[in-house]
């Protein structure tokens, strides 16, 4: 009876574990298919990605949307929340439920809304609208990690600051924007890993210049292939290096 | 309704923590006990092992002459009443207080009538229909109280029930577990750091330390005897007057030799205890002396002044003063104890 | 301190936040309502008040039946992450020790970040004719034949419930050890057995919990286009497939913005039916 949960963990660990484990194993397939018999291994398709140009273009294409799409969603999500934080303002339980709706709407519809008006107006799709709709749904969130970090300790600081003389500005630079830095940098990995990895609304609104996982889905359509597993294993070491270096920053801080 | 509790030899670690070290306790049936001791002496761990949730690691726990070491929580005539009070938020109060008897298979009817009697007994019959959330601290607390009652425990566990209240509520909670507990005959076993709380409500009072028993006892007792120099700077206030052994078996001071005994396991060095108020001017059998008042303030019941005896100028002493004439720092005032006041233990009992 | 000037500088601060989610989701999403009411005549849009494209969701069938296999998927779905969820959850929570928990808790969600479309191309290597579980199952002679896994229903099924059983371990997780342990020892303390303590204390305190992730899986599944494109292959298809079939090869935008908004209403319906348990602000 003590061992069944250390069983049944052991297990949703093979569950959760068998994709990832099959992916980066067949990566190093020696063959043309990432089936078993296991052949090899060999870093061949490593070379071939690496070699090949679109996915290269398409892995820096999708740095710079995340990068800029985050960055403009938590300064936005960052103002809105000190503003309605520390302002007395009508209607802000209206205005917050506004900000955190897009959270609510699925991908693709706030792709295809988009879609549709830029097609209206007619705006050609580019990396700069797919940062655009990252944007629009990285916002809630910045907003609502922030906010809801805004607690009575910071607002007291923010007193004490402007007691001592400082003014918005200076309140906001020197005393709420440090104390909020790890709220601020894990709402900005969190919108980077979630706009790194977003495919919907970047295939709906890119065309020749795309992002990864609009590359990654063009080159599942020639069938299964090694060289898929590579960039995906690629993918998925970079992420988890990401993850880990915000979890030591963030919460490493944190925990002193 | 209500069961003595005897302790064989108990001793409880948490890896290489000992929490609790050859605890041996009878307590009789009906009594009000408060186990006392600052945080991390074992005072919870022992509650803990009482009432179940804790397999002590040796030792054995009687209830009402049956070995209750292995029995579960459910099992025990036990109920605990926590410090976060441990409320079903999601219930109605009624629903709190019966969940006991709904758990003992007690019918919906029966058990309503139970747990409003029950919310009478605690004053709070009105607040049958309310959720836990919409209670002040106070209110919560009485409810737990219900609640832990209404399966009518031979013996009920309190862990710092009153730790959350403030000074006011605390103080008319006290009378009125205690006036509960003579109501009912139940056992009370109630866990404080508070030694006034202690003293406010207990028959007995157990004084830990790092996982031993220091000394229990009534609280006068504990108060003008303690067994350990611990227990007697635990109970209140003490000034403590280096002192050393006589080759007769005496106690030498700085203010001459005070007729009590050493005590037998001594060494050389000794301590020599005294309450505030056994300090007074006037005649008395132990004389202290001429000393200078380097503050004073006033306390209502009495004036509590520090004051420099002359005859050792490096011992600051505390002593509760009548409080018609608060004296001016600087005075000089002639100072006596009662020998009956004063306890002594070795020095090296000094943290 | 004057109240106007205060509310003022308030206002510069949420402006942009504001102006931005107008511009870019509100005026969108009520073009696209619009949208839902022009008609196709030919390649040609007109605008107009038209219910033509909500009476076509009824009338044609394949469009019904892309509701019901939508409806069919998710809730399926749902169910099966919360009940395998909520064991791994107590697992974590209860029995590995605590020093260990953050790190079983980081090891459950970490290939949350292969990337999303990996994600599902790597589940349709192992359920693959030839793939690793065919290949299991062959060599240890349970199997004679290859089972067809892939392309099928329970390929969608599985990609997601992998997905989402990763989400709600974490948040039930967090609903769990946020108890205070004192409510299961109150219960056992008054005489409950562990399986009345669980039904009647434990489980009740993190229903919330448990419809938040579960709500959250529902509105994620049912909107999702990649898992079932790439895993249920092309015998049957849910709502957002058809929606991007409308885009793509007749550039029906009226129809699909009406599909968009009925997943809309079955996303509002789904609210409404557990609002009462909801706690989206503690997410």
């Amino acid at each position: 009876m003590r061992a069944l949960p250390w069983l049944a963990l052991a297990l949703a660990f093979a569950f959760i574990y068998l994709p990832v484990g099959t992916l980066v194993l067949f990566s190093f397939q020696d063959g043309r298919v990432p089936v078993p018999p296991f052949t090899g291994p060999t870093l061949d398709w490593y070379a071939a990605v690496l070699a090949d140009d679109d996915l290269m273009e398409a892995l820096l294409n999708s740095l710079v949307v995340a990068v800029g799409s985050s960055a403009l969603a938590c300064a936005l999500g960052f103002l809105a929340a000190y503003g309605l934080a520390r302002h007395a303002l009508p209607a802000s339980g209206l205005m917050r439920g506004l900000l955190i709706a897009p959270m609510t709407v699925s991908y693709l519809i706030v792709g295809l809304g988009l879609l549709i008006v830029l097609n209206r107006l007619g705006v050609g799709v580019s990396l700069w609208t797919a940062g655009l709709g990252h944007a629009v749904i990285n916002l809630p969130l910045c907003f609502a990690i922030v906010f809801a970090s805004m607690g009575a300790q910071q607002h007291n600081a923010e007193r004490a600051a402007r007691d001592l003389g400082a003014d918005e500005v200076r309140v906001i630079v020197l005393v709420t924007v440090p104390m909020l830095a790890p709220a601020l940098l894990a709402a900005f990995f969190l919108s980077m890993t979630l706009s790194w990895d977003e495919f919907i609304i970047a295939f709906l609104l890119t065309r020749f210049d795309v992002t990864l996982p609009v590359e990654i889905w063009s080159l599942l359509r020639s069938g299964l292939s090694p060289k898929t597993n590579a960039v995906g294993s690629l993918v998925f070491l970079v992420s988890v290096a990401v993850v880990l270096a915000a979890e030591l920053i963030v919460f490493g801080r944190r925990r002193r | 309704m209500t069961a003595d509790i005897r302790l064989h030899g108990l001793s409880h670690r948490f890896g290489p923590f000992q929490a609790l070290q050859g605890i041996d306790l009878a307590i009789p049936a009906g009594t009000y006990v408060t186990l006392l001791g600052p945080s991390g002496c074992g005072k919870t761990t022992l509650l803990s092992v009482l009432g179940g949730f804790i397999q002590p690691s040796e030792g054995r726990v009687m209830i009402d002459g049956r070995d209750m070491t292995a029995v579960t929580p459910a099992k025990r005539p036990t109920t605990t009443v926590f410090q976060d009070y441990a409320l079903f938020p999601h219930m109605s109060v009624r629903d709190n207080v019966a969940f006991g008897l709904r758990m003992a298979g007690v019918r919906r009817r029966a058990r309503a009538d139970r747990a409003e009697q029950r919310l009478a007994l605690v004053g709070l019959k009105a607040a049958a229909d309310k959720r836990p959330h919409e209670l002040s601290g106070g209110q919560r607390q009485r409810v737990a109280l219900a609640r832990a009652l209404a399966v009518e425990p031979d013996v009920l566990l309190l862990d710092e029930p009153l730790g959350a209240l403030d000074l006011k509520l605390r103080r008319a909670m006290q009378d009125e577990l205690k006036a509960i507990q003579r109501r009912l005959g139940t056992t009370f076993v109630h866990v404080t750091h508070d030694q006034e709380e202690a003293m406010a409500i207990a028959d007995r009072i157990v004084v830990m330390n790092r996982g031993r028993i220091e000394d229990h006892g009534s609280p006068d007792r504990l108060y003008r005897r303690p067994a350990s120099l611990f227990a007697a700077d635990f109970m209140g206030e003490m000034n403590h007057i280096p002192a050393s052994r006589r080759v007769d078996g005496g106690v030498d001071t700085p203010f001459g030799p005070v007729p009590v005994a050493a005590p037998e396991r001594a060494g050389t060095d000794l301590v020599l205890c005294l309450r505030p108020e056994a300090i007074h001017p006037g005649v008395g059998a132990v004389r202290l002396g001429p000393a200078r008042v380097t503050d004073a303030a006033f306390f209502g019941t009495h004036c509590r002044a520090h004051v420099v005896p002359d005859a050792a100028p490096d011992l600051t002493l505390i002593a509760h003063l009548p409080p018609k004439t608060p004296p001016a720092p600087d005075t000089v005032l002639e100072l006596f104890a009662d020998p009956a006041e004063v306890c002594v233990f070795p020095a090296e009992d000094k943290p | 301190m004057s109240l106007g000037t205060e509310t003022r500088a308030g206002w510069g601060f949420v402006a942009p936040a504001l102006l931005w989610t107008t511009a870019f989701f509100v005026a969108p999403f009520l073009v696209m309502a619009a949208m839902s009411l022009a008609t196709l005549e030919g390649r040609s849009l007109v605008w107009g008040l038209h219910l033509d494209n909500y009476a076509r969701l009824f009338s044609q069938g394949y469009l019904l039946r892309a509701v019901a296999v939508s409806l069919e998927i998710t809730v399926t779905v749902t169910l099966v992450s919360v009940l395998l969820a909520y064991p791994l959850a107590w697992i974590i929570a209860f029995h590995v020790p605590k020093r260990w928990q953050r790190l079983a808790l980081l090891l459950t969600i970490l290939p949350f970040w292969t990337s999303y479309v990996v994600r599902s191309y790597a589940w349709l290597l192992v359920l693959a004719r030839e793939g690793v579980v065919n290949d299991t199952l062959l060599a240890l002679g349970l199997i004679a034949e290859p089972l067809t896994l892939a392309n099928t229903r329970f390929a969608t099924v599985t990609g997601f419930v992998h997905f989402f059983v990763m989400l709600l371990t974490l948040t039930i997780y967090a609903n769990l050890v946020q108890l205070s342990p004192n409510y299961a020892r109150a219960a056992r303390d008054l005489g409950a057995s562990g399986l009345q303590t669980f039904r009647h204390v434990i489980l009740p305190l993190t229903l919330p919990g448990i419809v938040t992730g579960a709500f959250l899986t529902f509105v994620l599944c049912i909107g999702d286009y990649i898992t079932p494109q790439i895993l249920g292959g092309n015998n049957e298809l849910t709502v957002p497939q058809v929606i991007m079939v409308q885009l793509g090869r007749r550039a029906d935008f009226p129809l699909a913005s009406a599909l968009s908004l009925m997943l809309m209403g079955i996303v509002t319906l789904a609210y409404l039916a557990c609002a009462r348990w909801l706690r989206l602000d503690r997410l």
